[in-house]
């Protein structure tokens, strides 16, 4: 087999078999058991919570966990806008960069705040150190507030009435510190050893073989990298992120980075398992992922190392695959790879320029945005599983003759109204900001936001609100983005996006856990099977994936018959 | 179900007609409002309307008349069949309550006032505490209770059964339902309930009210329902703008034909009448519920209590054996046991008669008539079965003989200054723990031997209770046997659990238990001590036979007063339940056809590169549209039959239940549509 392939299969692997150990250590963590680290943060934590004056043992119903997420991130938020705003004259800013614009910053908070990580900058121009490091915070407390949230979620599942479900101070600062923290440095000193910089100082000057001067971009590069990859976070340091030979320095390094993209979303299912003490469920769950996954992994890769047709017209060799935006160091194989975690997992940073993939890959990257839920974000991914759940659970429960339940708990028609809300919230985002761009664009052509006209350029818009309002972050490119419009409503969009599907299964498991427990009998639906993962599936496929149909049909699926004949 | 049950053509033809009615009066958009899938379609429809109208005015943008003319005409068939389901369902629940609703016709009262004078009054002025009079031949004229005599009765007007019932003042079988007809005896009877709400008015209500109350589990999944509308509106809507973008004009007939396939039309016009259906199929098995919701609740059950007498053993216990005592010959004991058995009357009692004489017996008093009990002998006298002495006997001239429960004879023998047998200790042991009732014979104090009594356990009950217990039912046998027999009928019988020497506070006690732990209870009872039981229980089946206060408290009514009825009641909660579970599986899974029928229709014209995704090659994006919309409209009427008669329960476990269903109607679900729209496509693109 072509080593390529055998790289993929090893780094998938890998990560798997990583995912599961994390996965117990988690359900430790977030169980409330001891870990390693408790030495090291349990006193700093302590004195952190008496200054502020918080008492972790207070343990939150579903409605105060959400006021405070909302709460600390609307803090967040005004801070944020604040120093990509005075960026300009703020102190470690060696080189000079400009404070934004109010658009501009209000789309980069919102985008960080909300784990997406859109840029509609560069990084080398487009923010200062002060703005970096403050975006890298961003980068830990996004993923570790969405991680608290899946805490929330594993704590109502359990098997008993109650309304009480942890204390969100300490699900999310454990998060942090206890897993983002620890696993980031691990990737950050591999990247470090690699040749990521990480330093305070402004740009180097170089003298190249030719003679000429070149002015080189660097900075705290390494930590970032980490985290915005283990956070599924995505925004590079750079502007054209891992595929810039600073964050991904060379193939180890692609590989550290791409385990780490979906590793902890992975082992967040595990956990479920592990916390619940059900650890089918957990399997069910990450074979039908997977499954989802690996079909949208497998053609991608193929295409992508079958070449460009339209290239290959021209006479260009494409023995090495479609190497057009893919870099040499990675090849096409773990490019693809790479393309595919990224967009299903809600991660966004990118090795090789998705607006360059061959047509359905590109479809099979916006599709796993789409669906959002095959690993999905930290956190946030087992949310928006949690919903497919529901919906699964409500119509094979009817199909084995009782009134549906889940994990005990009777699903009934409050319950069913707030999942409905969430389900047809991402596709009506993606797909009404996509047609009122397509429209706005229709009645003035002349507003240039696309660099590819026809089946391309409705493409890009369609990747942008799909990577917005799955808080994933990348971009197709080849898009003006950086205008009052797109910055204003992918912001709004990536707000929405991020919050309604954290308050609307969080209340959903919150009114569940409230409710009266029926223990299982031989006549009880049981989630942990292979038929139910099935069922799962289906719901999946066949009301989310085909529901973005029409618009696939009019971009990928027309250009790649059209490349094709 | 029962054999009883009455039967009913699923299409007959004054209901269809009735239906036919309805589906047009239901497309009154007030009416349909209620239902969000159909609404829609109406909506779709009236648009295609106007698009025809538009075309005949001169506009050629959207295609030649005839083609919206029929898009128009598919549109309509498909709101008109979905009430035409809705309408048969409800045709086949009126017309039960029609029939019942001839029983309650004006009937004379014959009224006493408390001074006894008696005056002839119209039913519908009876009020409740009134008394009146019924001989043999009248109808009772209203529910209530017997205070006076004893009668039998006719109860054929609403049970369907034809074999008379004894109905008697005082116990559990006092109650009398206006409609029904008194054949022998006279019965004095006090009104129970007040006018316009009595037992039929509330049946006929609830039979005719049946699709306009929503069940909790019908309001969720009409959300759910609505949901995909929703989503497929979004889909539709943003079409427009994106086309525009792509400069592949969309026709509206093309639109709206996406939109109507794509939307869970099948189970939205079916979903009402799923739910009539579930009730009318209660009906027919003869059980009246209060509300469509406790047919759900019935599907979810997770105890059922039963009583053990009339649901797992046949009637009482019957005498199987004698046991003589050391000494004593068989025949001796035979003839001890028949004399003191030939004057008791209960069940028991003629068992032991029967037994004799089966054994070749025959005392000259069974040949007889009754005055020969006392044998002409002044001084005979019989001894009844008493609570105190928990004996009964016949004192005779020579001899007193006695029979009782072991603990009660060995008290009387003992006192006697006579030594109990060893043997027959063994013996009552022996047969209580193989399950039967041993019953002591003494004669002068002097132990005889033993009777056993066994239960005769109902011929197939215990395959009943393994379907229960493969649904996931616990079933649960109420008696009042000591707990050593209760153990070996509950094994024998398969029954999960038992409540032993129980009284009517035991199984309230074991309900709530039940309850805390989060199950869902039902038991079936008649009496009025059952009724704080029977309110209790999740699912409180009251007999009809019972006292008002238990028809009062409990959620269903059974009107064939069959114990097992309850098994039959949670398979027709689950297949209730299923058919919506199945019907919504088919609806959504059909759409990935109906997809790649109209998504290539809708751009091939200016983009024919996506010809490819064309996988059924469809003739044209006319016939492609065509064969969509007929499709999604004809597997209605189609399904008619399947959401009237339910799907199919089968006890094989919730796995591998779900497994069946989800291949049958969600694998064909998707692979079906491929090949119906294929065949349409063949037909009609001949035709065009």
């Amino acid at each position: 087999m072509n080593t390529e392939i055998i790289s993929v299969i090893f780094i998938l692997l890998l990560t798997f078999i990583l995912a599961m150990p994390l996965g117990k250590y988690i359900a430790r963590v977030y169980a409330g058991e001891k870990t390693l680290l408790d030495p090291v943060f349990n006193p700093l934590e302590k004195l952190f919570y008496r200054i502020s004056g918080i008492n972790i043992s207070k343990e939150m119903t579903w409605k105060e966990h959400l006021v405070t997420l909302l709460t600390i991130n609307i803090v967040w938020f005004l801070y944020g806008m604040l120093v990509l705003m005075n960026q300009g004259w703020l102190p470690l800013n060696p080189d000079g960069n400009t404070s934004m614009s109010a658009d501009l910053a209000f789309n980069t908070t919102v985008s960080f705040v909300t784990n997406t990580n859109l840029q509609h900058y560069s990084g080398e121009s487009g923010v200062s150190y002060f703005g970096q490091v403050t975006l890298m915070l961003y980068q830990f407390i996004s993923a570790g507030a969405g991680m608290a949230v899946a805490a929330v979620l594993f704590n109502a599942l359990r098997e008993r009435t109650t309304s009480k479900l942890g204390n969100f101070y300490d699900y999310f600062v454990k998060s942090c510190t206890r897993i983002l923290l620890p696993v980031s440095f691990i990737v950050a000193v591999i990247l470090v050893f690699n040749g990521t910089p990480m330093t305070f100082e402004g740009k180097d000057t170089i003298t190249t073989l030719q003679g000429d001067t070149v002015q080189v971009s660097r900075g705290p590069a390494a930590a970032m990298i980490a985290i915005k990859q283990v956070g599924t976070n995505g925004g590079g340091f750079f502007g054209v992120n891992s595929a810039h030979p600073f964050e991904n320095p060379n193939y180890i390094t692609n590989i550290v980075e791409t385990i780490s993209i979906p590793l902890i979303s992975i082992a967040l299912v595990f956990a479920l398992g592990y916390y619940l003490k059900r650890r089918k469920l957990a399997w069910m769950i990450f074979a039908v992922m997977t499954a989802g996954f690996l079909l949208f992994l497998i053609p991608t890769i193929y295409l992508e190392m079958n070449g460009n047709p339209a290239i290959a017209a021209m006479g260009i060799d494409q023995t090495a695959g479609s190497m057009e935006g893919k870099e040499v160091r990675f090849g096409s194989a773990a490019s693809a790879l790479w393309a595919i975690v990224t967009t299903c997992t809600s991660n966004g940073s990118v090795n090789a320029m998705h607006d360059s993939l061959t047509p359905l890959s590109g479809m099979f990257t916006m599709l796993g945005m789409q669906i959002n839920a095959f690993y999905g974000g930290k956190g946030v991914g087992l949310l928006n599983f949690y919903i497919f759940i529901i919906i699964a659970v409500f119509i094979s429960g009817l199909m084995v003759g009782r009134t549906p339940e889940f994990l005990g708990k009777k699903i009934e028609v409050r319950e069913m109204k707030i999942a409905m809300i969430v389900f047809l919230l991402h596709p009506f985002l993606i797909l009404a900001a996509t047609a009122l761009s397509s429209y706005i664009l229709y009645n003035n052509p002349d507003y240039g936001w696309l660099n590819n006209p026809g089946y391309h350029g409705f493409s890009e818009m369609l990747y942008e609100y799909t990577s917005s309002s799955a808080n994933n972050g990348s971009g197709f490119e080849g898009l003006g983005d950086n205008t009052p419009w797109w910055n204003i409503s992918c912001g709004i969009i990536m707000l929405l996006a991020r919050f309604i599907p954290i308050i609307g299964p969080i209340a959903i498991a919150g009114i569940l856990a409230e409710k009266k427990y029926i223990p299982e009998s031989a006549g009880t639906l049981k989630a942990d099977t292979g038929t139910f993962g099935v069922m799962t599936f289906a719901v999946i496929a066949i009301l989310v994936a085909l529901s973005f149909f029409t618009a696939l049909a009019l971009g990928p699926i027309a250009e790649y018959y059209s490349i094709a004949s | 179900m029962s054999a009883r049950e009455r039967k009913t053509p699923l299409f007959q033809r004054e209901l269809v007609s009735e239906a036919l009615r309805q589906s047009f009066i239901k497309l009154n958009p007030k009416i349909l409002f209620k239902n969000p899938v159909m609404f829609t379609v109406e909506i779709g429809t009236a648009v295609m309307f106007v698009v025809c109208i538009w075309i005949l005015t001169g506009e050629t943008s959207q295609g030649s008349f005839l083609y919206n003319f029929i898009v128009f005409l598919v549109l309509l068939l498909t709101v008109l069949f979905a009430n035409f389901a809705e309408g048969i369902a409800e045709a086949r629940g009126k017309a039960q309550a029609d029939s019942l609703r001839k029983t309650r016709e004006e009937t004379p009262a014959k009224v006493i006032a408390d001074n006894g004078v008696i005056t002839t009054r119209s039913s519908s002025q009876l009020r409740k505490g009134d008394v009146f009079i019924c001989e043999a031949g009248d109808i009772i004229p209203a529910d209530g209770e017997i205070i006076e005599g004893i009668a039998t009765i006719d109860e054929s007007a609403i049970t369907g059964e034809s074999a008379p019932v004894i109905r008697e003042s005082g116990g559990d079988k006092s109650s009398v339902t206006g409609g029904t007809k008194v054949l022998s005896d006279r019965i004095k009877v006090i009104v129970t309930s007040k006018p316009g709400e009595s037992f039929l008015d509330k049946m006929i209500a609830l039979v005719e009210n049946a699709s306009r109350q929503k069940t909790p589990n019908e309001t969720a999944l009409t959300i759910l329902l609505a949901a995909f509308t929703l989503i497929f509106i979004i889909v539709c809507v943003t079409l427009q703008p994106f086309s525009l973008y792509a400069n592949t004009p969309i026709t509206i007939a093309a639109f709206i034909a996406l939109f109507v396939c794509l939307i869970p039309t099948t189970i939205g016009g079916l979903l009402s009448a799923i739910g009539i259906a579930g009730m009318d199929r209660a009906l027919r098995a003869n059980v009246i519920t209060k509300s469509g919701k406790a047919v759900e609740t019935a599907g979810d059950l997770d105890t059922i209590l039963l009583d053990k007498t009339g649901t797992i053993t046949i009637g009482n216990r019957k005498a199987t054996n004698f046991y003589p005592a050391k000494g004593i010959s068989e025949d001796d004991l035979i003839e001890c046991a028949t004399i003191a058995s030939l004057t008791d009357e209960t069940p028991e009692g003629k068992s032991i008669v029967e037994l004799a004489a089966g054994k070749g017996y025959k005392h000259p008093a069974t040949l007889g008539s009754i005055a020969d009990l006392t044998f002409g002998l002044p001084q005979s006298k019989i001894i009844k079965f008493s609570a105190e002495t928990r004996t009964s006997g016949i004192d005779l001239e020579d001899r007193s003989i006695r029979k009782g429960a072991y603990d009660a004879i060995k008290k009387l023998v003992e006192r006697a200054g006579n030594t109990f047998p060893a043997e027959i200790k063994n013996t009552v042991d022996m047969i209580s723990s193989n399950g039967g009732t041993p019953l002591v014979v003494s004669v002068n104090n002097k132990v005889m031997g033993a009777i056993e009594l066994q239960d005769i356990i109902k011929p197939g009950i215990r395959e009943r209770f393994e379907r229960l217990r493969k649904m996931g039912v616990k079933t649960v046998m109420v008696t009042g046997d000591n707990p050593l027999t209760a153990k070996y009928i509950a094994q024998k019988a398969g029954v999960d659990d038992f409540i032993a020497e129980a009284k009517p506070e035991d199984k309230m006690e074991y309900i709530k238990a039940e309850q805390a732990s989060g199950k869902l209870v039902a038991m079936m009872g008649d009496g009025t001590n059952d009724a704080p039981a029977l309110a209790q229980a999740d699912v409180g089946v009251a007999m009809n036979s019972g006292t008002a206060a238990a028809k009062e408290a409990g959620n269903m009514v059974d009107l064939d007063n069959d114990p097992t009825k309850l098994i039959e009641v949670v398979e027709i909660g689950k297949q209730l339940l299923m058919t919506r579970g199945t019907l919504t599986t088919f609806s959504i899974a059909n759409d990935v056809a109906k997809y790649f029928a109209i998504v290539p229709a809708l751009f091939i014209t200016s983009i024919p590169a996506l010809q490819s995704i064309n996988i059924m090659q469809l003739a044209s994006p006319e016939s492609a549209i065509l064969s969509a919309i007929i499709f999604n409209a004809i597997i209605i009427p189609l399904l008619i039959p399947l959401a009237l008669r339910g799907v199919a329960y089968k006890p094989i476990g919730a796995a591998a239940l779900l497994r069946r269903n989800l291949l049958i109607y969600g694998l064909g679900g998707i692979l079906v549509p491929f090949i119906g729209i294929k065949l349409i496509d063949i037909v009609v693109s001949t035709i065009l």
